[in-house]
C-alpha cells in the first residue's frame, strides 16, 4: 500500500503542476477515469482477503477524495487564473469619452423667464400668455394712456397703423385676464415686448414678465413684501432693496424698485430692477372691477436685465446673436 | 431738467447737504441723474482790475497790461481782443492752478514778463465762451477770490422728472417739494404788480379758446436791449443748462425756470393788426425761430397776427416776429395751452422744446399773470422800457376748475397698511399746496393745487402721502392669499418639457428677432404676405415672421462663419400670418440642423446628419400623439426631400431639407434641414387610459418584400394593418435593403409583425393565414413579391 501513498503524491504533483483545464483533466482521468489509476486499485480489491478488503477499499476511496480534492482545488486555481487573464484583456480606458450626443441648452432668457414663473407659480399666482400684435385699446388706452397722454413717449412704439400695434409691454394680457375673469386675479405675463429703440443698451424686442394680484385687501405693503421677497429668492441673496417714487400710468401710487450693490469699499450703489405699483383705480374701473370691494397690486421686470445681472453678462445684444460659444456657458 | 442747487436755496434751505438732498429727492420720485459742479476746478483766481493797455513791442497780437489785484500791480501779458482799461477780470496769479491741473508761473511771452493770466469763461469751465477773457462787472471787489465772488461752490443737479410731474419742472415747484420733505419754510418770491406806465395795448383774440383758455399779454416800449444781461442772470441760467441770448429772451427764460411759464417776447414793431390765437390753417407756413420752414397741420394751435402765423403757441416762435439787437418795443406773451392742444404736436414737427416739454405736461393755469409781473420788473430792471397794461384774455369756462379730492383715513390705512399720525397727514398735504377745504373724522377734502394736473382721486392722495413719509418708512409684509390653486390640465405638455427634450437630443435653444427682411421672409415663405411695420427700425426688420426659419438660417450662418459645423438650433415663439384679412398669431416649435449626426468624437460615426434624424427627433416629441408625414412641397424646401407634417388629418407643420439653390443663396455648406410645428398640437395630448394586459405568449413572424421603390412604407403598413387580423399589436420594419440580389428600380423590406390575442394562446394556422392573406394583398395592390 505504500505504492498508493505514492500515487497519490505523484497525482498531486502533477495536478499542481498543471497549467491549464485540459492538462488537468488529462491527469484526473489519468488517476481517477474508468481505466485511471486509482480506479484500477480498486478493481484490484478483489484479490485481496474479505478481511483485508473494507480497509484497503476504504484507503483508496481516501487516496481518490484526496486526489478529486486537489483537481477541484487546481481547478478553480486555473478557473480564476483564466478568467483574470481574460478579464485582464477586456480592459478599456474608461477616460475615452461617453459616446452619442451631447445635451443642448436652454436660452438663458428661458432660464431666467423660468426662475421667475417657478417663484410666482409656488406662491399662486398661474401663467398667461398673450399676442405680441396688440391693438391701441389693450395697449394704452384700457391701460390709463390715451392717445395724447405724454407717456406714449415713454413708449416708443412700433405700429402697423393707426390702431394696431407691436405691444410695449405685457400688461395688455392683465386687461385680457381681468376682462374674462372676476377676482380674485393672480397671474404673472411673460412674453416678448418690443420698442422702437436699438442702441448698445436697447434691443428693438425683448421680454418681460408682469404681474398681477387683484384681491380683496391687498395693499401696499404687500407689494412691499412680495417683491422683496422675490428679489432674495432670485438672487439668492439677503438683498437691499429700496422702493422709489415713480410714474405709470396704470399704478397709483408707483414704484420703482432698486437693489444695492457694492462693489469693493466704494459707496453703496442702486440699480434699478423692476416697477410696481397699485393697480390704478381707472384700469380697474375699464374692466368693471369695484375698487372699494377690490385693490391690486401689479409690477414689471425686464427679463434681459435680471439675466444680465445673475449671470453677468454685459453686453444685451448677445442674446439675440445665437452665438453658440456663448449659448453653451448656460448648459446644465 | 437741470438746476442750480444754489438757486433751489435761495427758495428752501434745508439743513442738509448735498448729498443728501438730492437722495431725499430720488426717493420722493424727483430722480436725480447725475449732479455736476458749475465750474472747473481751480484755486487762486482773484478779481482784478485792467489798469492799462499797451502794445507789445514783438507781437501784434498781444498786448501788455498792468493789473491791480487790490494790493499790487502785476505786468501780464495777455492776447485776448477784448482787454482794455479799467475792465475787471478775472486774475490767474502766479502759483495758481486752473482746471485741467494747469499750474500757472512767471512766463515770457517774445521776452516780455508775464506774471500770471487773465482768463477766459472756458478757461475755468464757467461758461463756453472763449473768444476773449471774462469780463466781470465793474461792482466786484478787487481782490476777491473768484470762486466766492461767482458763488461757485454750487452744483447743476439733473433730474429725470417723470411725465406726471410738471409742477416740478422750475424752481418754485421743487422748492414747494423740498419744503415738503424737509417740513421747513419755503420762501417764495414777492412779486408785486407794475403799474402801467402808458396805456398802449396791442389787441389779442382768442379764436381757439378750448387750446388756449387763457391768454395775457402786455407791450414794453422803448427798452435798451444793448444792455447786456448781469451775471448773476447769466449764471443761473448756464446752471440751469441755458445759454444767454440777449436780455429779454434771457428773461423769459429765468421766468420759465424759476415759476414754470413759459413766455414768448415778440418785437411789437414787427406785429401786424393785432394777435390772434387761433388753429393753422392746412398748409400754412411758418418760419420758425431756428430758421426751419414748417408747413402746418391744421390740428396746430398758433399765434397769428394779421398777416399769418407768427409761432407755434407753446412750441417755438416764429422768426420774423422775434427779438433782435434792433428791437426798442416788445409784446409780451404768458399764455396757459391746454395739455391735450400741445401734446404731441411738437413730436409730429419732430420739435422738442423747453416749452413744448412744459405745455404738453401741464402749466399752472394760474400763472400768467404773475409770470409777465415778474418778467415785467425784471425787464425794467435790466434794459428799462414804459409797460402798458395786462391784457387778459380768459375763458373760464374753459380753464380747468381745480378739483375737490376727499381722502378717507380709513382707505389711507388700508392702502398703506399703516396707520400715520393724522396731523402728519395734513401737514404733508398742505406743505405740498393742498387746500384742506373739508374734514369731518372719517375724512378730508383737498382742493388741488393748479399746477398739479397729476392728482384728480383719492388714490394721487395716498401717494402724495406715501411718497413724503417715504416708501421705505412703510411696512412690507407678505400676502396672505385663499389656498385654492388654479388646476392645471395633465392633456397639454407643458413648454418647458418640450424644451428639455430636445435639449436632451443636443438642441440648443435660439431666440431671433420677431421682425425679419421682406426678402428673406419671402423666400420661406411664398403662401403669405407679411405684415410691414409703418416705422421699422431698418428694412432688415421691416416685416413680422410668417415662420421662424429666417431667424434660425441666419442664426445658422452667424455660427457656421464662426467655425462651428456641428449645429441644431431651435426656437419657440410666435409667427404672424395675415389670413383671409384676419391674423392669426400662433405659437411655433421651429429648428434648424446642420453638420453630423453626432458630435466628433474618437468612435463616432461622422455621417452628415439626414433627414431620417431630425424626422426621429421630431417623432419623440409627438409620442403620445401619432403623425404622419406625407410627400409635399414647399418653397424653401428640397422638392423630394419634404414632409407635411400631420396630425388627426390637420397639418401641424413641415420638415424637409432646405432647398439646394437656397443653401447655396445663403452660402451655407452641407445639408440644413429645418422643422417647424404649432405648439398647441406639440401639447396636446390624450389622458393614458389603462387597459389589461394579455397573459398569453405573443406570436412573431418576419416577413421580407420586394417592392417597387417608389411605394412609401406608410402605405404598405397600412395595407398589412388592415390585412393581418384583428390581433396585430406589432408592426415594425426592421431591415431596408436595395443592392445586388434586388431588382433594379425595387426594394426589400423586412418586416416583423406580431400578434396577441387577450384571451388566448393563438394558434399556428390562424397566424399563418393572417400572414398569407397579408402577402396576397401586397402582391395585389403593390406586385409585391416575397423574397427568398
Amino acid at each position: 500500500m505504500k505504492n498508493l501513498e505514492a500515487q497519490v503524491e505523484a497525482a498531486e504533483q502533477a495536478i499542481d503542476a498543471a497549467g491549464d483545464e485540459s492538462t488537468l483533466d488529462q491527469i484526473r482521468v489519468q488517476y481517477l477515469g474508468k481505466k485511471g489509476i486509482l480506479t484500477q486499485q480498486l478493481k484490484l480489491l478483489g484479490q485481496l482477503s474479505v478481511v483485508q478488503r473494507p480497509a484497503a477499499g476504504a484507503r483508496i476511496n481516501e487516496a481518490k477524495q484526496v486526489v478529486q480534492q486537489a483537481v477541484r482545488r487546481r481547478r478553480e486555481v486555473i478557473t480564476a487564473a483564466a478568467l483574470n487573464e481574460r478579464l485582464a484583456s477586456e480592459r478599456i480606458d474608461v477616460t475615452l469619452p461617453g459616446r452619442g450626443h451631447h445635451n443642448g441648452g436652454l436660452h438663458p432668457i428661458t432660464l431666467t423667464m423660468e426662475r421667475i414663473e417657478s417663484y410666482f407659480d409656488k406662491i399662486g399666482f398661474s401663467v398667461v400668455k398673450g399676442p405680441e400684435i396688440e391693438d391701441d385699446y389693450h395697449n394704452f388706452e384700457a391701460l390709463n394712456i390715451p392717445v395724447s397722454h405724454p407717456a406714449r413717449a415713454m413708449h416708443d412704439t412700433f405700429y402697423f397703423n393707426a390702431n394696431t400695434l407691436l405691444r410695449t409691454h405685457t400688461s395688455p394680457v392683465q386687461i385680457r385676464t381681468m376682462a374674462k375673469q372676476a377676482p380674485p386675479v393672480r397671474i404673472i405675463c411673460p412674453g416678448k415686448v418690443y420698442r422702437c429703440d436699438s442702441d448698445q443698451t436697447h434691443t428693438p424686442m425683448f421680454h418681460q414678465v408682469e404681474g398681477l394680484l387683484v384681491d380683496k385687501g391687498i395693499s401696499f405693503a404687500d407689494l412691499k413684501g412680495i417683491l422683496h421677497n422675490f428679489l432674495n429668492v432670485f438672487f439668492e441673496d439677503d438683498l437691499k432693496v429700496r422702493f422709489r417714487p415713480s410714474y405709470f400710468p396704470f399704478t397709483e401710487p408707483s414704484i420703482e424698485v432698486d437693489i444695492g450693490y457694492q462693489e469693493c469699499d466704494s459707496k453703496l450703489k442702486w440699480l434699478e430692477v423692476l416697477g410696481c405699483g397699485m393697480v390704478h383705480p381707472k384700469v380697474l374701473e375699464a374692466v368693471a372691477i369695484d375698487t372699494e370691494v377690490y385693490t391690486g397690486l401689479a409690477f414689471g421686470m425686464g427679463v434681459e436685465r435680471l439675466a444680465m445681472l445673475r449671470y453677468g453678462v454685459t453686453d444685451l445684444r448677445m442674446f439675440f446673436d445665437n452665438d453658440l460659444r456663448f449659448l453653451e456657458q448656460f448648459n446644465a | 431738467m437741470k438746476f442750480s442747487e444754489q438757486w433751489l436755496r435761495e427758495w428752501v434751505n434745508p439743513a442738509i447737504d448735498t448729498d443728501q438732498l438730492v437722495e431725499q429727492m430720488t426717493l420722493a420720485g424727483l430722480e436725480v441723474d447725475d449732479v455736476k459742479g458749475v465750474a472747473g476746478e481751480f484755486t487762486g483766481v482773484i478779481v482784478a482790475q485792467v489798469i492799462s493797455v499797451a502794445h507789445h513791442p514783438k507781437a501784434t497780437k498781444l498786448q501788455i497790461c498792468q493789473i491791480n489785484d487790490g494790493s499790487d500791480t502785476h505786468q501780464v501779458v495777455c492776447g485776448a481782443p477784448n482787454v482794455r482799461v479799467a475792465m475787471k477780470v478775472a486774475y490767474a496769479t502766479v502759483g495758481s492752478r486752473l482746471p485741467g491741473n494747469v499750474r500757472i508761473g512767471k512766463a515770457k511771452l517774445r521776452q516780455v514778463e508775464s506774471f500770471g493770466m487773465l482768463c477766459s469763461a472756458a478757461e475755468l469751465q464757467v461758461g463756453e465762451d472763449h473768444d476773449g477773457i471774462m469780463e466781470l462787472p465793474q461792482t466786484a471787489e478787487t481782490g476777491m477770490e473768484l470762486h466766492s465772488y461767482l458763488q461757485l461752490d454750487d452744483r447743476m443737479i439733473n433730474i429725470d422728472l417723470t411725465p406726471n410731474r410738471s409742477d416740478c419742472l422750475s424752481i418754485a415747484g421743487l422748492a414747494q417739494e423740498v419744503g415738503a420733505l424737509n417740513t421747513c419754510e419755503v420762501k417764495g418770491a414777492q412779486i408785486s404788480e407794475v403799474a402801467p406806465d402808458i396805456e398802449q395795448v396791442f389787441p389779442i383774440k382768442v379764436s381757439a379758446t378750448d387750446a388756449c383758455p387763457r391768454y395775457v399779454g402786455r407791450v414794453l416800449n422803448n427798452i435798451d436791449i444793448s444792455r447786456p444781461p448781469p451775471l448773476w442772470l447769466r449764471e443761473k441760467l448756464r446752471r440751469c443748462g441755458f445759454r444767454s441770448i440777449d436780455p429779454v429772451v434771457d428773461i423769459t427764460h429765468y421766468v420759465l425756470l424759476e415759476l414754470g411759464q413759459p413766455m414768448h417776447a415778440f418785437d411789437l414793431d414787427k406785429l401786424s393788426g393785432g394777435i390772434n390765437v387761433r388753429m393753422a390753417s392746412q398748409g400754412e407756413t411758418l418760419t420758425l425761430l431756428d430758421d426751419q420752414q414748417i408747413s402746418l397741420d391744421g390740428d396746430t394751435l398758433v399765434i397769428a397776427d394779421n398777416e399769418g402765423a407768427i409761432a407755434m403757441a407753446g412750441i417755438m416762435g416764429g422768426c420774423s416776429t422775434g427779438v433782435s439787437d434792433q428791437t426798442i418795443n416788445v409784446f409780451l406773451e404768458a399764455a396757459f395751452f391746454s395739455p391735450t392742444a400741445i401734446a404731441g404736436k411738437a413730436r409730429s414737427y419732430g420739435l422738442h422744446t423747453e416749452s413744448s416739454h412744459r405745455f404738453e405736461r401741464g402749466v399752472d393755469y394760474n400763472l400768467q399773470r404773475r409770470a409777465i409781473e415778474r418778467a415785467t420788473i425784471l425787464l425794467q430792471d435790466i434794459v428799462g422800457g414804459e409797460a402798458g397794461p395786462i391784457v387778459e384774455h380768459a375763458d373760464l369756462d374753459k380753464i380747468p376748475s381745480p378739483a375737490n379730492v376727499l381722502l378717507r383715513k380709513a382707505r389711507l390705512a388700508n392702502i398703506l397698511a399703516h396707520q400715520i399720525d393724522d396731523k402728519q397727514v395734513l401737514d404733508i398735504l398742505q406743505r405740498l399746496g393742498l387746500e384742506l377745504v373739508a374734514s369731518d373724522d372719517q375724512s378730508w377734502t383737498f382742493k388741488v393745487p393748479s399746477c398739479r394736473f397729476d392728482i384728480s382721486i383719492e388714490a394721487d392722495l395716498i401717494e402724495e402721502v406715501a411718497r413724503v413719509y417715504g416708501y421705505n418708512n412703510l411696512p412690507a409684509t407678505i400676502p396672505t392669499a385663499r389656498l385654492q390653486l388654479q388646476s392645471t390640465t395633465e392633456l397639454d405638455k407643458p413648454v418647458n418639457l418640450l424644451r428639455r427634450h430636445l435639449v436632451s437630443r443636443g438642441y440648443q435653444e435660439a431666440i431671433t428677432y420677431s421682425m425679419v427682411s421682406a426678402e428673406l421672409q419671402a423666400k420661406f415663405d411664398d403662401q403669405h404676405q407679411p405684415l410691414a411695420l409703418a416705422n421699422p427700425i431698418s428694412t432688415d426688420m421691416a416685416m413680422m415672421r410668417t415662420n421662424l426659419w429666417p431667424g434660425l438660417i441666419k442664426a445658422l450662418q452667424y455660427n457656421q462663419n464662426r467655425q462651428q459645423g456641428r449645429i441644431r438650433l431651435f426656437e419657440i415663439g410666435q409667427r404672424f400670418l395675415p389670413e383671409n384679412g384676419a391674423l392669426l398669431q400662433q405659437e411655433v416649435l421651429s429648428g434648424v440642423v446642420s453638420g453630423a449626426r453626432l458630435p466628433e468624437g474618437w468612435s463616432e460615426d461622422t455621417t452628415e446628419v439626414d433627414f431620417f434624424d431630425v424626422k426621429g427627433d421630431l417623432e419623440t416629441l409627438f409620442a403620445r400623439n401619432g403623425c404622419g408625414f406625407l410627400s409635399a412641397e414647399h418653397v424653401a424646401l428640397h422638392p423630394r426631400q419634404a414632409a407635411a407634417i400631420q396630425c388627426h388629418g390637420h397639418a401641424i407643420g413641415w420638415l424637409g431639407k432646405l432647398h439646394p439653390e437656397l443653401a447655396k443663396l445663403f452660402g451655407l455648406p452641407g445639408a440644413v434641414f429645418l422643422f417647424e410645428l404649432t405648439l398647441a398640437d406639440l401639447q396636446a395630448g390624450v389622458l393614458p387610459r389603462y387597459q389589461s394586459i394579455s397573459r398569453f405568449p405573443e406570436v412573431r413572424r418576419d416577413l421580407a418584400v420586394v417592392i417597387d421603390q417608389e411605394v412609401n412604407v406608410a402605405d404598405i403598413k397600412e395595407k398589412l394593418c388592415q390585412s393581418a387580423g384583428q390581433w396585430l399589436t406589432g408592426l415594425c420594419l426592421f431591415d431596408l435593403y436595395q443592392g445586388p440580389g434586388v431588382e433594379n428600380g425595387k426594394k426589400s423590406l423586412s418586416l416583423a409583425l406580431t400578434w396577441q390575442h387577450p384571451s388566448r394562446t393563438l394558434r399556428d394556422e390562424e397566424v399563418s393565414q393572417w400572414v398569407t392573406q397579408s402577402v396576397m394583398v401586397l402582391k395585389d395592390c403593390y406586385e409585391a413579391s416575397l423574397r427568398s
